[in-house]
């Protein structure tokens, strides 16, 4: 997973509420065998607007979005974290998230700034014009205006976040004590090893 | 002496590979089933980290969920080809993805091929007090024999092929104990929507479910399973059933269950789970087995559930608003009016199929009402698909096939089918469908299409009456 740490450009002002994961990515995107090329179906019923935020050029590739409350809930596809990274989106600033979509985000490398409201009209109104940056070491969102936000994020996603940490990578760190289990469960209980047919 | 612990907790105990502070646990994993859907950007992911999979041994992979079950091969004996190209590329991918990684693979066209929930327990290779995952929401069905088994996202899917382990926090304990004797035209599935129905579909969440008492016992392994199947409908994390004598029975011989004196041993141990007297559960419900009819849903959550003698509820007398609410919305959605009887509705579609109902039982099941009757003619589409190849087979060599063929009834080929609508089998928008599946959510068997989740008895009445029907008037 790419570390993320600072990031700065536009930010895509959707500021729609509660954005479902099939709004993020629908159902019959589901039928895929790679996570890439999925930013091709992200967002697919509001891009059918040719007017639409996303595919304006001042937004294309920007890595930024902001939303209104419960972004991401519905169904728990994992799907809307992968679509997101493959439009270029590294950062999601909205007042609140569903809880499956928050962590699938940070699963993959999505980091999900919770602001107030009131942050979030102010950053919609610069959005417009000008680039965002977020400062995950420093948990902060400015702009070239002197607006600072401030947000609270778990010690342990950023943590993740920061180094590019995924959950395999962590557990592997735990690779001698799950050893030591394999071994003590064939040395108990050999017989939960699949027979040989 | 050691506190007095359940099921659930000795199944738990038994996995803790490492507790991090805040009680999370590093659970070992003893099975991973894998198909078509869920898998591949997991195998993806695997690849593009150089990573293998640790525990193939303990891995099985088998395509369902996509699966035509129409007929897989020509007369020559040669594979016909996938028409709908995406999931050509998921099966596909699995073919390709199993071998490479030294997982053991259950090809499309072989014997035992099936839905992965009738494969496991089938093959032996579910077992008693094992830790089982699978990227399918269903998968606590395998606690229909004891093992402690729920459903996994992608992530997941390749955090335990990478490292055979889960983070996971302890769930609550729920005893659900059904007490006395069912009545006649009464299974197994009327006795999970009775459950779902009384306890709410949420009325499980954050719990692990121990389905206790004498009518839960009396059941064979397929009712169990089935019970167990539908114990994400009350959204509990997963379904346990104690493993006794029946269990045993069914298991033994089976290809992948232990064999000789490990047999011994195993039985042993799996005796050994039972919760210990005095163990106490977070929540207990009590069902009286005399109070569970033939049961059917109206709307679109699976708690919507009432007795085939019932009628379909006004949302007004619903206490919850947001309930209230939401029952408006299912019956514009199902073409339902309230006081409606329930035997009035008429079906154009059934589905004898899925993880919840396609063993061999409710085939049988299915065939007894159907023997000997025809089709009703404004059913425009009856389908079978049973639930593997030796399920076919079993079915097949007992006549069953012929009983639904002459009846007018289609006899398909294993697969999930119209479980979910992610093959060509498909309710059409505005249709009503008897399903014997397990969710009746909105667009589940195809965009608009209506769902009336039944046991395959009361799914095998309404084909040949065209309504929905109490079973109990069809039997000898
Ligand atoms: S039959 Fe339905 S519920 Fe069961 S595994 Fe297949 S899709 Fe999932």
């Amino acid at each position: 997973m790419t570390p993320l740490n600072q990031v700065e450009g536009r930010a895509i002002p959707l500021g729609l509420k509660n954005v479902d994961t099939d709004v993020i990515i629908p159902a019959h995107w589901l039928k895929t065998t790679t996570r890439e090329g999925m930013g091709r179906g992200a967002f697919e019923s509001l891009r059918a607007d040719p007017d639409n935020l996303f595919d304006r050029p001042e937004y294309k590739g920007a890595p930024i979005l902001i939303a209104g409350d419960n972004f991401g809930c519905g169904s728990s596809r994992e799907h809307a974290a992968w679509a997101l990274g493959d439009l270029g989106i590294r950062v999601v600033i909205a007042p609140s998230y569903s809880d499956i979509f928050s962590g699938n985000a940070v699963k993959n490398g999505i980091l999900p700034v919770v602001l107030p409201q009131a942050a979030i009209d102010r950053l919609m109104e610069v959005a417009a014009t000008d680039p965002v940056f977020v400062d995950l070491a420093h948990q902060t969102v400015t702009t070239q205006y002197q607006d600072r936000f401030a947000f609270e994020i778990d010690p342990f996603r950023k943590m993740c976040l920061l180094e590019g940490l995924d959950e395999i990578s962590l557990t592997e760190k735990s690779d001698a004590a799950i050893s030591a289990y394999e071994k003590q469960l064939d040395a108990d209980r050999p017989w939960m090893r699949p027979a040989t047919v | 002496m050691t506190r007095p612990r359940t099921l659930y907790e000795k199944i738990w105990d038994a996995h803790v590979v490492e507790q991090r502070p805040d009680g999370t646990c590093l659970i070992f994993i003893d099975r991973h089933l894998v198909h078509e859907v869920t898998s591949p950007q997991a195998f993806a992911g695997l690849r593009a980290s150089g990573r293998t999979v640790r525990r193939p041994d303990l891995t099985l992979a088998v395509p369902d969920h996509n699966v035509p079950t129409t007929a897989r091969l020509d007369a020559a004996g040669g594979r016909l080809p996938i028409a709908d190209p995406e999931s050509a590329a998921q099966l596909a991918a699995l073919e390709k993805n199993a071998p490479e990684y030294g997982i053991r693979y259950i090809d499309a066209v072989a014997p035992e091929q099936g839905i992965v929930h009738v494969v496991g327990p089938e093959q032996g290779f579910s077992l008693p007090g094992t830790t089982i995952v699978c990227g399918d929401s269903h998968t606590a069905c395998h606690g229909g024999i004891g093992a402690l088994a729920f459903g996994i996202g992608t992530s997941e899917v390749e955090h335990v092929l990478a490292t055979q382990t889960l983070l996971l926090q302890p769930a609550k304990t729920m005893e659900v104990r059904v007490e006395g004797e069912v009545g006649p035209g009464v299974t197994a599935k009327d006795i999970i929507l009775h459950i779902t129905g009384t306890i709410g579909a949420a009325g499980g969440t954050g719990h692990v479910i121990e389905y206790t008492g004498s009518a839960i016992r009396a059941l064979s392994v397929e009712g169990r399973l089935t019970v167990s199947n539908m114990a994400i409908e009350g959204g509990a994390r997963a379904g346990l059933i104690a493993p006794d004598e029946t269990t045993f029975a069914y298991l033994k011989g089976r290809p992948y269950a232990p064999k000789g004196a490990d047999w011994d041993a195993a039985v042993a141990w799996w005796k050994s789970l039972a919760t210990d007297p005095g163990a106490a559960y977070d929540k207990v419900v009590v069902i009286d087995a005399a109070d569970i009819a033939p049961s059917v849903t109206w709307g679109t959550s699976p708690e919507d559930v009432v007795p085939i003698t019932g009628v379909v509820p006004d949302p007004a007398s619903f206490a919850d608003p947001s309930k209230q609410v939401a029952a408006a919305k299912s019956l514009a959605y199902m073409g339902l009016e309230p006081g409606t009887r329930m035997q009035d509705v008429r079906i154009e579609n059934i589905f004898i199929g899925s993880c919840t109902n396609s063993r061999i039982e409710d085939m049988r099941a299915a065939a007894a009402i159907v023997k000997g009757r025809k089709k009703a003619d404004n059913v425009k589409w009856a389908i079978v698909v049973p639930g593997s190849g030796l399920v076919k087979a079993q079915a097949e060599a007992e006549g069953l096939h012929r009983i639904f063929t002459d009846a007018g009834l289609e006899w398909r080929e294993p697969g999930c089918s119209a479980c979910l609508a992610m093959n060509p089998d498909k309710v059409p928008a505005g249709e009503r469908c008897a399903s014997t599946s397990n969710r009746n959510f909105v667009g589940r068997q195809g965009p608009g299409s209506r769902t009336h989740l039944v046991s395959p008895a009361m799914a095998a009445a309404a084909a040949v009456t065209g309504k929905l029907t109490d079973v109990r008037e069809l039997m000898a």
